[in-house]
């Protein structure tokens, strides 16, 4: 998928984490900051990686502040970001490319 | 049935702490249009990864004069939902078009065929009135519930907290599902600072035949469970009918009494029911 | 050379301290020491006066020197002015390699790190250092170390000489001009001063700051005037409203509630609740939700409490009110209804000594039934972190954690399963601050562990049958299985801390964070 403009999802409240994608030229870049960076940094970096390579986003900017999101709350904003920063409309191909 | 926002994430993760019976996620009410989509994808992982421990799960989808009940949908059977519940439902016919995607979703995505359920809720006039036509419309329509606060406000009055705007309601929507052979559930009980009006709710409609309500604060899950349960008075008893009508059964004799009460082969069901309940909750380990 | 907790202690911090690596709760038990005992210069000029003008001249009469040690109490929490104070003057006469040994450093004291930070200070001990100052320490900027100890083991350091105090600085409520000092009856009332009792039988110089000279004798005297060598009044000691908090209250919270009332289940079901037992809880929402109920039981089964003790809140003192506990033993009062309650005459001062001292004849945690205590981390040892955050940075305090979970016969713990996305059970806990040991029954919003080596208080809980019981492992799981299992902390190669046991051995050592 790619990244037509500028989209933003999720909030900064406790528990939930506030993606917002951009569109760019050049590799992906991701920049994420968390307050359990410490614990879970790792663990966070690879799920957006994961999410973002599934939905084949290869270029743009992901910026991700996250306040303390399970795994499952973190697909759910990366992947609403990107389907309303790529302009997709449509049937959401749910249990293919999310998962 | 303990009603959730699927767009705070803070508090779905593990609702089934609180032991409700089923939880509504919800993708109506709760969730802004221009969040519509975004609570489809909190939805979606929501269901696919997060343990319930047994917990129902019902999905409510946007009501069907909108632009968004279709894909919801797609997304609550993708997820693997127990059940979708449907909005503002009036007729017949609004089920049979809920039930006709549902079925294509699960053909679409693999879920075995007819593992989805469905339940109405009735918010209007109409809807109360056609709730039999409504009852009937499906063999996976498993019960209704009433939405008291849109109901009255179609009656063009309000929730009063003695019940008397809902009485009608009540009355028919328990007669039609019985007469349908569905379950019943009542509405929610705002009041979070009146525990005591809650309870005495809950304790009417109990008498009244329904078969659960719906909650929206953890605080009110024990006092359903509390009033459901059959008490271990009720379950002595209901074990005594049960073992006296088998055994006069065989005798031939067809009523007699069981402390001081005067029953008959009609008590049968119902005795069965009082056990069956009991043993799902967990208060009764005979085997009858 | 690794402890009894399985934690490594490295050689070098072994040498510089001259401790030993902690090798159980009972090792020091009966082991005999002799108490130190500091200079005394005695007064008999009945011409000498103890006022001083302000703090300056207390600090030169001391003697204040670079490298002193200098103590203070925290009866003041976050209301505290007179750490600050002294330190401010301290710092403007130039002294520098300061050690403070105050009883407890937090919020109301983030004004040090500049200190800190410039050399004045250069060596912390303290219960804990929440705040600015835990993340100045975590963050290296120490020079020397920070040494983190229970309230009885501070007062064992102190008996023991281990710490040896130049000027004790006590902040009183009320004091007379010779030095009789009382936590009430002035204008910025803390109640009790149990944890400076032993400063003043231990410290070379004490001086007492006061903002209410009363006429002499200020008697009862909760430290005598016999200790006192100055008196410096000073306009305000402390902020009032940032002592003792509005009365603490039990929770709403459903979780909460739940965890408060798998706590009473478990005090109810075990052996020693019966008439007259011994009980200690703390200021949290659940905790306080727990106290109510069990009274709720202790009334249907006519069972009074014997005494209750520690940092008392309102709902410990309508206890003793309705007459649901024959006595109350106070070592710290949180909210204004527990410092006006230290007027009653069933409600006893206690000191820190008297509390939780390891070193001395017996003290009043050993007889404890029950105590109910919060942790940032459980691991599945039993362990408990009570002083790192899972981030590395040093955030909490010992307080009477350790020395209450040792004495009581049951010993709870009382947490959220998760913190937010962190694991409050986990496998190894950032930090031992409470040994495994110690801690009987853990009580989380998932379900109860009880730690194995308690089989009696297992088989109780188990005929029971009213509580969620778990292995301590599944907690973890579950807890793991929702959040994921956390990174362990990177931490940098220098020690900036030390975690003592109560006996003065290293339970653990705290290192600095990685950026």
């Amino acid at each position: 998928m790619e990244i037509r403009k500028a989209a933003v999802a999720g909030t900064l409240e406790s528990s939930d984490c506030m993606v917002t994608v951009e569109p760019g030229e050049g590799a992906l870049q991701l920049e994420l900051s968390s307050s359990v960076i410490r614990q879970y940094g790792v663990q966070i970096r690879r799920v957006i990686s994961e999410t973002l390579d599934r939905l084949e986003v290869r270029e743009g900017r992901v910026t991700v502040v996250d306040k303390g999101a399970l795994d499952c709350t973190i697909k759910a904003r990366v992947e609403c970001a990107v389907y309303r920063g790529s302009e997709t409309e449509g049937k959401v191909p749910w249990g293919g490319v999310i998962i | 049935m303990m009603f959730l926002n699927c767009q705070k994430p803070g508090l779905i993760r593990d609702p089934y702490v609180y032991a409700p019976d089923s939880v509504l996620l919800d993708l109506e009410d709760a969730v802004a249009q221009r969040e519509k989509d975004a609570a489809r994808f909190s939805l979606f992982h929501a269901l696919r990864e997060i343990d319930y421990r047994g917990v129902e799960r019902v999905v409510r989808i946007n009501g069907l004069d909108t632009a968004y009940w279709e894909e919801d949908v797609r997304c609550a059977v993708a997820g693997g939902c127990d059940s979708i519940r449907i909005p503002k439902t009036e007729t017949a016919e609004d089920v049979r078009r809920v039930e006709q995607a549902v079925a294509e979703a699960e053909r679409e995505f693999g879920i075995e065929p007819g593992r989805t359920l469905i339940m109405a809720a009735l918010e209007s006039a109409r809807g109360v009135l056609n709730a039999l036509e409504i009852c009937s419309a499906s063999p996976r329509l498993f019960g209704i519930a009433l939405s008291g606060g849109d109901y009255t406000k179609d009656l063009q009055t309000g929730i009063s907290g003695t019940g008397v705007e809902l009485m009608g309601a009540r009355q028919h929507m328990i007669i039609a599902a019985r007469a349908a052979g569905v379950q019943c559930f009542d509405t929610v009980w705002t009041s979070l600072c009146d525990m005591e009006g809650f309870r005495r709710e809950t304790e009417m409609i109990h008498a009244m035949g329904f078969d659960g309500k719906s909650v929206i604060n953890p605080r009110q899950i024990p006092i359903v469970h509390e009033i459901f349960t059959p008490k271990a008075k009720e379950i002595d008893f209901a074990e005594k009918v049960v073992r006296e009508i088998d055994e006069k059964r065989a005798q031939g004799i067809g009523v007699f009494t069981v402390d001081g009460k005067m029953i008959d082969i009609a008590f049968y069901d119902g005795a069965k029911r009082v056990l069956a309940l009991a043993r799902a909750s967990g208060v009764y380990k005979g085997e009858l | 050379m690794r402890n009894a907790v399985g934690r490594e202690i490295p050689d070098e911090i072994l040498k510089l301290t001259g401790k030993e690596p902690f090798q159980g709760n009972l090792y020091k038990n009966g082991v005999p020491f002799r108490r130190y005992a500091p200079i005394v210069r005695p007064v008999m000029d009945n011409r000498h006066s103890k006022l001083v003008r302000d703090i300056r001249e207390a600090l030169e009469k001391c003697g204040a020197h670079s490298g002193m040690t200098v103590s203070f109490h925290h009866h003041f929490r976050d209301g505290d002015l007179i750490v600050c104070m002294v330190m401010e003057e301290i710092r403007k006469m130039g002294l520098k390699n300061i050690t403070l040994a105050a009883t407890s450093l937090g919020k109301a004291h983030d004004a040090l790190v500049p200190m800190i930070e410039d050399g004045t200070i250069t060596r912390i001990e303290a219960s804990g250092v929440r705040g600015k100052i835990g993340e100045a320490i975590s963050a290296g900027k120490l020079k020397g170390l920070a040494i983190m100890r229970s309230h009885g083991g501070r007062v064992r350091s102190l008996v023991t000489g281990e710490t040896r105090v130049d000027i004790a600085f006590i902040g009183a409520p009320t004091s007379d001009d010779y030095g009789n000092l009382r936590g009430i009856g002035g204008k910025t009332d803390c109640g009790v001063l149990s944890y400076s009792y032993v400063d003043g039988d231990q410290a070379e110089h004490v001086v007492a700051i006061t903002d209410c000279l009363v006429p002499f004798p200020n008697f009862p005297a909760h430290i005598s005037m016999t200790k006192v060598d100055y008196v410096c009044v000073v306009d305000a000691i402390g902020i009032p409203e940032k002592i003792a908090t509005g009365a603490a209250k039990p929770t709403t919270d459903q979780r909460k509630l739940m965890m408060a009332e798998y706590c009473t289940q478990v005090v109810v079901n075990t052996p020693y609740f019966k008439d007259g037992f011994s009980y200690q809880t703390g200021v949290g929402g659940a905790s306080i939700a727990s106290t109510i109920s069990l009274t709720k039981i202790m009334k249907e089964r006519g069972i009074k409490m014997g005494f209750g003790v520690g940092g008392l809140t309102k709902p410990m003192c309508d206890l003793l009110d309705s007459g649901m506990v024959r006595l109350l033993l106070d070592t710290q009062d949180f909210d204004l209804d527990a410092v006006a309650s230290v007027r009653n005459p069933a409600h006893h001062r206690i000191t820190a000594s008297a509390y939780a001292n390891p070193f001395n004849k017996g003290a009043f945690v050993n007889r404890l039934d029950y105590v109910i205590l919060a942790a940032l981390e459980v691991d599945v040892h039993f362990n408990c972190n009570v002083v790192v955050g899972s981030d590395g940075v040093i955030t909490g305090a010992q307080g009477g954690h350790p020395d209450t979970a040792q004495g009581a016969k049951c010993t709870i713990v009382i947490t959220p399963l998760l913190q937010g996305r962190i694991p409050a059970v986990c496998s190894d806990v950032t930090t031992v601050t409470t040994p495994g040991e110690s801690i009987d029954v853990v009580v989380t919003d998932y379900g109860v562990a009880v730690n194995p080596n308690r089989h009696d208080l297992l088989d109780a809980l188990c005929a029971a049958g009213t509580i969620p019981l778990k292995t301590i492992e599944e907690l973890r799981d579950t807890a793991y299985a929702i959040a994921g299992e956390p990174q362990k902390v990177e931490f940098g190669d220098r020690v900036v801390g030390i975690i003592e046991a109560r006996d003065g051995t290293i339970m653990d050592v705290v290192y600095q964070v990685k950026d």
